[in-house]
């Protein structure tokens, strides 16, 4: 196989990537893989410590140049585990889970810098705990799968779907109905 | 203590049986973050709460059997002593952070060490499980199942965003660690790993090494694990550090056939003189140490080594750990007594082969 770049060496490496959930596959040469950038050379390895520490001098950085007064404002703190986000920034570590509703609004940048622009959960969902979400993720393949369908122009079985898309909607809906009662 | 009965210490039940591509990968685990919903993480929470989790645990799963996971024992970290903790960390059945702990830290582990459950360390639970050789996959279908098996007692901290929620940011949404320790000596030698491990970080992947300090990997022994834990499924992430796994085979069974070309006798030369130096050295330090059984682990692989078990470089590079060694001493050694020692339990592990 030729490299995706330069369409003249082999392709000797091979990437798959996964980004807000679009997987795409490239197969470049090693040189090419270091000039686009596929490769970069981390100074020392990787240090959680000194990513999360960057992340936060930048947000702050950030905060600071859009609205000064941000230091005299009360800070942040979680009502459930007293932890406030100067001592988040200092440990790099949540208190509790309310810690994530607490501190939302600031940590979805280091969330999308640790994992790679990531910022929701799209894998194993608790049996027990997991009530309705089971059958959403559900509905959400079913959605996906209605869309090839129709790229296919497979429209009876579309219609099959989305029968079976109703219904599950129904049991949502019923279930509800029944926590509120 | 006869050797043969610590001997059979070192190595996990688990350890013992092959797996696929096992010349290569020496094991897969699968690690998944868990927290008790409605209770602070351990870095933050009173040791009343802490207690109760334990206790949970000691009444809910001590003694259990699991599928093919049998009677779990519960561990109070605080009932050990030093060198025993230390011994299960050498293990790998718990962090050193755990072992550190004083008050409430606790570890559920499987008659077979396959499984080990550790109660509060950074998060309330952490569920490890080991395979031999490479299967992820079916790790991650077991550990799935376990998972599944604690949560019938512990309301779990789950949010539909973010997923399972972890004290550490970098363990949010999947809350799991998917990772292989490889014997890598061909890549090493020729450098070539040095030139893999950007693109392998770049795929969201870490390489690191398992024993020895900083960027040194004693013998040639190294983890390769998911760095990404959001966002993606854990099928997803599995498959794709199986993919990185496969190919970091492929080079390095290439590049074995590689050296065996081109070295002519320096390669057995180096293999033989690594096995004369386990056989009669008197004194040898764990890095001498870790690179001959390295050397002499691919003298197996290749043929060169005939009738030495093949398990002999993982279960040395464990059992001449320095809590093994003082464990076996029963006493706390000065370094210079720990080489000695390490020299003469290499010396009797070897004579063991030839009955
Ligand atoms: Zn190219
Ligand atoms: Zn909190």
């Amino acid at each position: 196989m030729e490299c995706q770049e330069c369409h003249k060496r082999p392709a000797s490496l091979h990437f798959s990537q996964t980004v807000n959930g679009n997987k795409t596959e490239v197969y470049v040469c090693e040189v090419c893989a270091k000039e686009k950038g596929y490769m970069t050379y981390p100074e020392e390895g990787y240090s959680l410590h000194d990513l999360l520490s960057d992340l936060f001098n930048f947000d702050a950085a950030q905060i600071g140049s859009h609205n000064k007064t941000f230091q005299q404002t009360t800070e942040l703190q979680c009502p459930e585990c007293k932890m406030n986000f100067s001592s988040f920034k200092r440990t790099g570590k949540f208190g509790c889970a309310q810690c994530y509703h607490t501190f939302s609004k600031h940590i979805d940048p280091i969330f999308r810098r640790v994992h790679s622009g990531n910022t929701k959960h799209s894998g194993k969902i608790p049996k027990r705990k997991g009530g309705n979400l089971h059958t959403k993720k559900q509905i959400e393949q079913h959605k996906q799968e209605i869309q090839q369908l129709i790229e296919n122009e497979a429209f009876e079985e579309a219609a099959i779907v989305r029968d079976k898309i109703k219904e599950l909607e129904r049991q949502i809906h019923h279930s509800e109905e029944v926590d509120d009662s | 203590m006869t050797l043969e009965h610590f001997m059979k210490q070192a190595i996990s039940p688990w350890m013992q049986e092959g797996g696929p591509d096992n010349d290569i990968v020496l094991s897969s685990r699968i690690r998944l973050a868990r927290n008790c919903a409605d209770t602070p993480f351990p870095i933050i929470a009173g040791e009343n709460s802490l207690e109760k989790i334990c206790h949970i645990f000691q009444q809910s799963y001590e003694h259990q059997t699991f599928q093919n996971y049998e009677d779990f024992e519960f561990i109070l970290i605080n009932d050990l002593t030093p060198i025993e903790r230390w011994v299960l960390v050498e293990k790998h059945l718990i962090s050193p952070h755990l072992a550190k702990k004083v008050q409430n830290a606790a570890a559920l582990i499987s008659k077979n060490e396959q499984v080990s459950v550790m109660i509060n360390e950074e998060d309330h639970i952490r569920i490890q499980l080991y395979f031999p050789g490479l299967q992820l996959a079916k790790a991650l279908k077991k550990a799935f199942d376990l998972d599944d098996w604690i949560e019938e007692k512990v309301d779990y901290a789950f949010d539909e965003t973010k997923g399972y929620l972890t004290s550490c940011p970098t363990n949010v949404g999947t809350g799991m660690r998917a990772s292989v320790m490889m014997h890598l000596p061909a890549l090493t030698v020729t450098k070539q790993l040095n030139r893999m491990i950007p693109a392998i970080n770049q795929l969201g992947h870490v390489v690191r090494g398992i024993y020895g300090e900083g960027s040194e990997a004693q013998g040639n022994i190294f983890q390769i694990s998911n760095q990404i834990t959001l966002g993606k499924s854990e099928e997803d992430i599995v498959e794709d550090l199986q993919s990185v796994v496969q190919q970091l085979i492929e080079y390095e069974r290439k590049a074995r056939n590689r050296i065996i070309e081109q070295s002519n006798k320096s390669l057995e030369d180096r293999i033989y003189r690594s096995y004369g130096i386990l056989e009669y050295s008197r004194i040898i330090e764990s890095k001498e140490a870790a690179t001959c059984l390295s050397n002499v682990r691919l003298g197996i692989d290749l043929g060169l080594i005939k009738n030495v078990s093949r398990n002999i470089l993982n279960q040395l590079m464990v059992l001449t750990q320095p809590g093994f060694l003082q464990h076996y001493a029963k006493k706390a050694l000065t370094a210079n007594e720990r080489d000695v020692l390490r020299a003469s339990l290499i010396r009797e592990r070897l004579q063991l082969e030839k009955k």
